[in-house]
């Protein structure tokens, strides 16, 4: 039992930021019907740009000697990641996708793709190939419960994007900006019959799913605090699935499938093997039937079942063609 | 003159949809467009809202002011042009109240909101009524008549009609056009399109007769209303 609770805990850590890296693939599909195939590569650039911002809080702190407590750096660091983070967003929507919004839908895919190598290479090109340490802010505390060890980073991780999640749920569903998302989202060629330029929510809902995957950005950095370039491609591809798992455009649907990402994941490498010694049922005698190596085979099998049966996805409903001007 | 548009061409990929029509609106008019199925309607009012591409030498001035620069959703949050699209076009997964709330989404004029907001309930007693209710789940004349106030609070200058009787009972369809008339009064200059002309001839004081994209016939209501070639193609002989 501490065992199976040991993993949830493990889960619910990947699983926030998958879930926040898929409300952004989610979030644009449903507004603009495309996906942002970059979107990974703006989780890897929001966690540089939290690196950044947040050396450059703990500079500008030891020089005037000012003691800001380092959880407020953190606070910080994510906020103003999460901002300058939106305008990157903001920027890959202007140049990559506005020129493509009546061009087929593969033109924006590989543009997209584009853009991801264009940020990759881009950030090999001006730091360097090596990697970055992300800066150590809080010491880590491991708590027992039950026998179950929790670190203070794990809660920290889920907590802070539970929060986030709360927030951009009461965005969508109070503000006039979240109304005209979701207006957008049912019919966008009307839009602009409401006064609304259509611009100016894309480059909302782009800048708000950067943004969210820059707060992944650095709550990954706390817990695997050893930047790349390339950090975003396989996480950012995970959540992409999750997105789809979830119901293209449904926000509930990314979260939720995110965080059931990470229970695949973290669980499909714990089944017991019932038969540990015996030849026929396991190829390798060991404890557990899947060993790690197949983590990835076997929770996208189990996603590609869940979509054979739930095609639309968990939340997602059957898409009826929308009309284009 | 508020508007005059002078001609206008429209293509679709290699098609014309519009060769080179003009007409104009003064202030305070309520003009009707006619014409079957296919003639241009709807596509000479999605020029006017910006919705549409048009061609090069079509000129469209409103107030004296060149239309053609403003974007689509400037057309309505600047110049006061909102338009009731064909089908309604409502967002059904929003409630009655945050369809006309989203509709104010460029204004900053909060008086004249709850003002116009107090005339559209006052006209329809039936959306205030469904206010907390999606749009979705309304009939399809309450849908009409959120279409009607949805264009209302987004612009009151002028209002630009798509096919309104359009799936409406004859009851509801007069209510719908008594309400047209008093919004009409209120200050807002019409142009209707319709296919029903006999409707769209009794409402208006001026109309046009479209016919695969060009404009044949215009003039007063009454006299089109006897125009032997109008009775023959629109009144049913």
């Amino acid at each position: 039992m501490t065992f199976f609770f040991q993993n949830v805990v493990n889960a619910l850590q990947w699983g926030s930021f998958y879930a926040l890296i898929a409300l952004g693939y989610s979030m644009v599909y449903g507004v603009l019907l495309l996906f942002n195939f970059a979107h990974g590569d703006i989780f890897m650039v929001g966690a540089y740009i939290g690196f950044f911002v947040v050396s450059g809080l703990l500079a500008v702190a030891s020089m005037s000697s000012l003691l800001l407590p380092n959880w407020l750096l953190l606070v910080l660091g994510i906020i103003f990641a999460m901002f300058l983070t939106s305008f990157v967003g903001m920027l890959v929507e202007r140049v990559g996708y506005r020129p493509l919004r009546a061009a087929p839908r593969a033109s924006a895919a590989i543009t997209g793709l584009m853009i991801g190598i264009i940020l990759e290479t881009g950030n090999l090109a001006l730091l360097g190939a090596r990697r970055v340490s992300f800066p150590s802010l809080i010491a880590t505390t491991t708590y027992n419960i039950g026998g179950v060890s929790i670190t203070n980073k794990k809660i920290t991780i889920v907590l802070v994007s539970l929060l986030l999640m709360l927030v951009l749920h009461q965005f969508v569903q109070r503000t006039k900006w979240g109304m005209a998302m979701r207006a957008t989202a049912f019919d966008f060629s009307v839009v602009p019959l409401m006064g609304v330029s259509i611009n100016t929510i894309a480059a909302l809902t782009f800048g708000l799913g950067s943004a969210l995957a820059a707060a992944a950005g650095i709550l990954f950095s706390v817990a695997y605090p050893v930047l790349d370039p390339y950090m975003g491609i396989t996480i950012g591809w995970k959540a992409f699935v999750a997105a789809i798992l979830g119901g293209r455009g449904s926000i509930l649907g990314a979260a939720l499938a995110g965080f059931l990402m990470g229970f695949i994941e973290i669980f499909v490498v714990v089944i017991p093997n019932p038969f540990p010694t015996m030849f026929p049922f396991s190829l390798f005698p060991a404890p557990y039937l899947f060993p790690s190596t197949l983590r990835d085979l076997v929770a996208f099998s189990i996603i590609l079942l869940i979509l054979t049966f739930k095609p639309h996805g968990l939340f997602g409903e059957a898409h009826t063609a929308r009309l284009r001007l | 003159m508020l508007l005059s548009v002078e001609n206008l061409q429209v293509s679709y990929q290699r098609i014309k949809a519009l060769h080179s029509i003009s007409f104009h609106i003064d202030e305070g008019e309520i003009v009707c467009i006619i014409g079957a199925n296919g003639a241009g309607k709807s596509t000479t009012l999605r020029a006017i809202s910006r919705l549409v591409p048009v061609e090069e030498d079509t000129k469209i001035t409103y107030m004296g002011k060149d239309l053609l620069k403003y974007p689509a959703d400037k057309v309505v949050s600047e110049l006061g042009i909102s338009h009731v699209p064909e089908g309604r076009r409502l967002f059904g997964n929003l409630t009655v109240m945050e369809n006309l709330q989203l509709a104010t989404f460029a204004r900053s004029d909060g008086k004249q909101i709850e003002r116009d907001l107090e005339l559209v309930f006052s006209l329809f007693p039936r959306l205030a009524e469904r206010q907390e209710q999606k749009a979705a789940t309304l009939s399809g004349g309450e849908q009409q008549m959120l279409a009607v106030g949805r264009a209302l609070m987004s612009g009151r200058k002028v209002m630009l009609l798509d096919e309104p009787s359009m799936g409406l009972a004859p009851l509801l369809m007069l209510n719908l056009f008594e309400a047209l008339k008093e919004i009409n009064e209120e200050g807002t200059t019409i142009l209707l399109v319709e296919q029903n002309a006999r409707l769209a001839l009794q409402f208006a004081q001026r109309g046009y007769v479209l016919e695969s994209g060009s404009i044949v016939l215009e003039g007063p209501s009454e006299k089109l209303v006897d125009d032997p070639g109008v009775k023959k193609a629109y009144l049913g002989g």
